[in-house]
């Protein structure tokens, strides 16, 4: 499964250098964001999404991942960018957080990137609000920048709606 | 055998063998304090446990090697291979007679004379190898044993009321004989004067317990895990079946069908290991019933029928609460005097019958009582001056139906409030507590006659039967314990959804149902199906029956009920999700939330459930807090926020100790100071006492109240501010003026160092406490929040306005974190943001904001101000974690 190729990679990498960090990469409207690869459970294509009524906009649905049922959460809309148009079909990462496991839905995924705390830096204040509450920090990649998600508190719901 | 005694053995067997092992290492390691104290407390534990049980031969014994080992504890006999043995032989004799106990319930005849002696001797510092010849001859703390035998049998059988009818008289007891001794052993040398040897009637029964064969304890997590594992494996099971089905030449039809019946198979096996008798949770009630008809001056008599019956043990936690509330209630308000019995022409003695039996998956409690009844006039004059229905809408109501209103939330009819139970308060409670299960409750109840209460639960929470039912192109769950009938409805047939105003009704039986369409509740959008037809699912919520409006019904499906993600929770329509046979993830429907979302008066919704969304938002806005009402010294209405408080306790004051001459009790094992409003007020020394327990940690202090009156959620505003220690204000609360209470000054009284201690636990390392700047033109929430963070640990300065904080800053005060409201008077929170960000000294200080209204937009708004986070007012938790990030955050930047 896409998992364990993930994890043999990042083993191999991890004993080229200690003094990197290794990220799955996704992509949300061409911004490029990343999740470290130990807390990334797998990585899925398209899926069969059961809507649910009622849910904060945020929340896809859910779906069955070998038996779990995993809660899909838009990144998008969690970002303050427009919601993908249906047409396109998105990729997930899913991650634990709470002893739940959630899919992150975004654009595209990206290769692991081992990443060197060099090239970390802290999120500029300019940076919007909203993405400085879900941004971990910024790493300077050669032609790009990668954001790091901040999972934890992307999937906590509880802390800015008061209930 | 019973079961007190077999798990007594199987323990002790399994001690026994530790200490073996225990044993030959301390001969090894003499002085290894930590080997020692292990086995001083197996022993001690033993001796403890035979003590309870009636078993004073193994007591004796127990006893007897316990003081030697608590000598090698204290150092004052040193550890020799010859007192080891002598332990040995102790240890040896107690398998001994633990055998013999398993065959026939009572100890064995005989005589640990020279034994004991030899015990005592080298307790004693005497005679080291202790010939027990020698010792033979004092008998000075030994127990005659002829005498002590005949009443063992019957001291056994007192523990054991259930017991098989085989109580093997001691005289019988002499059982084939055995080997005494398996001499090997840990032993190496002889064992010198074996006492063994000079016990002729001794008997073994093989050695090894077969009891302690026959059970093994299983952790709880385990069985939890199996149960987790076998509801996948009913779910892969169906999910094959379906696939096969149609298919009637599949191969796989026969190997599947096996694997279906093995699944069944499995799935009951361990289902059975989860099970208990009903009767454990019975266990209290004669004792609570006894002593509510000594304070009552009742006469009653418990009646328990099919104290057997078995169920899931998640579910009988559950049930253990309302059950004992509602014998309570039976007790309390139904049963009458004796005169007044007699008066009726009933007899004197008063009935509660307690029944349980299976029906269908199901398990059915029954709790009735000869008692008077409801009154119903009573019941409806409270329910009028509560405002719970008008006077109009109870003469359209049956007296069955006024009776459903001591479900509701906020109802007692007992002037007094005379018992608590300690988790909640009132009949609203217990049905919540049974719906939040699947269960329904019922209530029948004859004025003079009695009433009987009828609760149906699932039999397991983990598989329940469902129905699946499509609306707007989605799925959907609903428990069929829930569902009555079906019903189609098309243009042509006979049955018709009409409209009143907009509100759907179906004519059913001469009956008019309530509908309510499943796609309006739940947003789901779409047109109705053009074919004309929907179905009814004809659903009951206690006796309320209402109707969903769906667009196509499935078939029904047997599902595995698993919690919705935290986010989703706040949801009351739905109770879970499932997978089903075809793999896709379907929620499941809350019958009770759909019930509550009607609008109907609906007996259904309980205290905690809001229906929909709209309700959630006006709960918000009106700044609603949850009050613990109550009664102390005087007639005075007090009342304390409900979040401070921890629990609710009653004490049995025949346990309240004194230490410096103020109350306290034993409470989880700490002691627990007792606090009283009034400080003159005088307890009373025997009884029970309803006692608030606001803990923290370890620490817990008890204020003691007369009666606990209500618990409410209100719309707070302090009107009157008093200048009294103790007290924030008076406010109205259900339409009567109520004093609040501060906790955190009586937080105080039982700890002067209540706040002080706790910033060293909490924050160890650091060489203070964290200092909060509390800044919130209301005196009310200041109050409120000071102790509530006070007791977080944190260091409270509180200010009303903004201008005052300035002045703080510019006084040169430093804090570790500014929370500050967002409405108030003069400055605002925001502008009070940026007046702090812009100059002086505490623009890197964090700040979080506090709201009632946390919109979106007044999330952005205040970033941009510079507050680093936002939290809802009212949610403790929330603000203290939030605090604690905050924080966290700060100090990894800096």
């Amino acid at each position: 499964m896409s998992k364990s190729v993930v994890v043999s990679s990042q083993r191999a990498l991890r004993e080229v250098s200690a003094e990197t960090q290794d990220y799955v990469t996704m992509f949300i409207d061409r911004q490029m964001f990343g999740v470290p690869v130990l807390t990334v459970q797998d990585v899925l294509g398209p899926q069969r999404i059961t809507r649910i009524p009622l849910a904060p906009p945020e929340v896809a649905g859910s779906l069955n991942l070998r038996g779990r049922i995993v809660t899909a959460i838009d990144v998008r809309p969690r970002l303050g960018l427009a919601k993908r148009s249906t047409a396109e079909k998105g990729m997930s990462v899913v991650v634990e957080f709470g002893g739940e496991l959630y899919s992150l839905n975004v654009d595209s995924v990206g290769e692991v990137l081992s990443l060197p705390a060099a090239a970390f830096e802290r999120n500029p204040p300019t940076l919007d609000p909203l993405w400085r509450e879900y941004s971990a920090g910024i790493y300077r990649l050669e032609n790009k920048l990668l954001v790091v998600l901040d999972v934890a508190r992307l999937l906590d719901f509880t802390r800015n709606e008061g209930n | 055998m019973d079961d007190l005694l077999s798990e007594f053995l199987t323990e002790t067997s399994e001690s026994l063998s530790t200490l073996d092992v225990e044993l030959v290492k301390l001969e090894q390691n003499p002085n290894d304090p930590r080997i020692l104290q292990n086995i001083f407390r197996l022993v001690h534990t033993i001796k403890g446990t035979c003590g309870f049980l009636g078993l004073p031969r193994l007591e004796v014994v127990a006893h007897a090697a316990e003081n030697v080992l608590g000598k090698f504890r204290d150092g004052e006999l040193e550890v020799t291979p010859a007192a080891v043995t002598l332990i040995l032989t102790s240890i040896d004799r107690i398998k001994l007679i633990l055998s013999h106990l398993e065959q026939t319930e009572s100890e064995p005849e005989g005589n640990d004379e020279e034994l004991i002696a030899a015990l005592n001797a080298m307790a004693e510092g005497r005679a080291e190898p202790a010939a027990p010849a020698a010792s033979q001859a004092e008998e000075t703390d030994g127990i005659d044993e002829a005498e002590a035998a005949p009443d063992e049998a019957p001291a056994v059988e007192d523990v054991a009321p259930f017991d098989e009818p085989e109580p093997a008289p001691p005289a019988v007891a002499p059982a084939p004989p055995a080997p005494v001794e398996e001499p090997a052993k840990p032993q190496k040398k002889a064992v010198p004067a074996a006492p063994a040897a000079t016990a002729p009637a001794e008997t073994a029964g093989g050695g090894e317990s077969s009891v302690a064969q026959q059970s093994i304890r299983v952790n709880v997590e385990l069985l939890e895990n199996l149960m987790t594992l076998v509801s996948e494996l009913v779910l892969t099971r169906n999910q094959l079946l379906q696939m096969v089905r149609g298919k009637d030449d599949s191969e796989f039809a026969t190997p599947l069908q096996r694997l279906s019946h093995i699944t069944t198979d499995l799935q009951e096996g361990v289902m059975k290991t989860r099970m208990q008798p009903i009767g454990n949770a019975w266990a209290k009630l004669p004792r609570i019933v006894r002593d509510l008809s000594v304070e009552t001056h009742k006469k009653i008599d418990l009646q328990m029928i099919g104290a057997e019956t078995e169920l899931d043990r998640q579910v009988l936690e559950l049930i253990k609460d309302p059950l004992t509330h509602m014998v309570r209630n039976s007790a309390d308000h139904g049963i009458e005097g004796p005169d007044e019995r007699r008066a009726h022409g009933k007899p004197e003695t008063g009935k509660i019958v307690l029944n349980a039996y299976h029906e269908g998956g199901h398990i059915i409690i029954e709790i009735s009582d000869d008692g008077r009844g409801l009154n119903i006039n009573r019941i409806r004059a409270k329910i009028i001056s509560n405002g719970l229905a008008t006077e109009a809408e109870l003469d359209a109501m049956n007296d069955q139906q006024i009776a459903q209103f001591i479900f509701k939330p906020g109802f007692s009819t007992a002037e007094k409030v005379t018992s608590v139970s300690g988790r909640g308060v009132g009949m609203d409670v217990v049905r919540t507590n049974i719906e939040k299960i699947g269960g329904t409750i019922e209530l029948k109840s004859v004025q003079g006659r009695g009433s009987t209460f009828t609760i149906k639960i699932p039999l397991t929470l983990a598989i329940v039967s469902a129905l699946i039912v499509e609306c707007g192109g989605e799925r959907f769950a609903i428990p069929q314990i829930s569902v009555l009938e079906l019903v189609r409805v098309t243009t042509t047939s006979e049955h018709s959804i009409e409209v009143i105003n907009n509100a759907p009704v179906l004519r059913l039986r001469d009956r008019l149902l309530p509908l309510v369409s499943l796609r309006n509740l739940l947003e789901l959008g779409g047109e109705e199906d053009e074919r004309g037809e929907t179905f009814i699912v004809v659903t009951q919520v206690g006796n309320y029956t209402f109707g969903i409006i769906v667009d196509r019904v499935f078939d029904t499906e047997e599902i595995v009920v698993k919690p919705v993600a935290p986010i989703l929770r706040h949801i009351t329509m739905f109770s879970g999700n499932t997978i089903l046979g075809d793999g896709s993830v379907i929620m499941i429907l809350d019958p009770n939330g759909i019930a509550g979302a009607t609008g109907e008066v609906a007996m259904a919704a309980g205290s905690g459930q809001i229906a929909g969304k709209e309700a959630v938002r006006d709960a918000r806005a009106g700044e609603r807090t949850s009050l613990l009402v109550f009664r102390t010294g005087g007639q005075d209405l007090k009342a304390v926020p409900l979040a401070l408080v921890a629990r609710l306790e009653e004490i049995d004051l025949t346990t309240v100790e004194h230490s410096h001459g103020k109350p306290v009790v034993q409470y989880r094992g700490h002691l627990m100071p007792l606090i009283s409003i009034d400080p003159y007020y005088q307890m009373q020394s025997e009884g029970s006492q309803p006692v608030l327990v606001f803990s923290d940690r370890e620490r817990s202090m008890g204020l003691v109240v007369d009666e606990i009156v209500d618990i409410v959620d209100e719309h707070l505003k302090v009107q009157l501010a008093v200048n009294q220690p103790g007290l924030i204000g008076t406010a109205v609360v259900a339409s009567k003026a109520t004093d609040l209470i501060d906790a955190g000054y009586y937080l105080t009284q039982a700890y002067s160092d209540w706040f002080g201690s706790l910033d060293e636990d909490t924050y160890g390392e650091e060489d203070h406490a964290k200092r909060v700047l509390l800044v919130d033109d209301s005196p009310f929430f200041l109050n409120l929040l000071t102790p509530l963070l006070s007791v977080a640990g944190y260091e409270v300065t509180s200010v009303e306005s903004a201008d005052r904080a300035l002045a703080l800053r510019d006084g040169g005060d430093d804090f570790d974190i500014i929370v500050s409201d967002i409405e108030m008077p003069g400055m605002s929170g925001f502008d009070f943001a940026e007046a702090v960000r812009r100059e002086g000294r505490w623009q890197a200080t964090p700040m979080v904001a506090l709201s009632s209204h946390a919109t979106e937009k007044d999330f952005e708004r205040g970033r941009e101000v510079g507050f680093n986070d936002y939290v809802a007012k009212f949610d403790r938790d929330a603000l203290l974690q939030t605090l604690a990030q905050t924080l966290a955050d700060a100090k990894g930047a800096a």
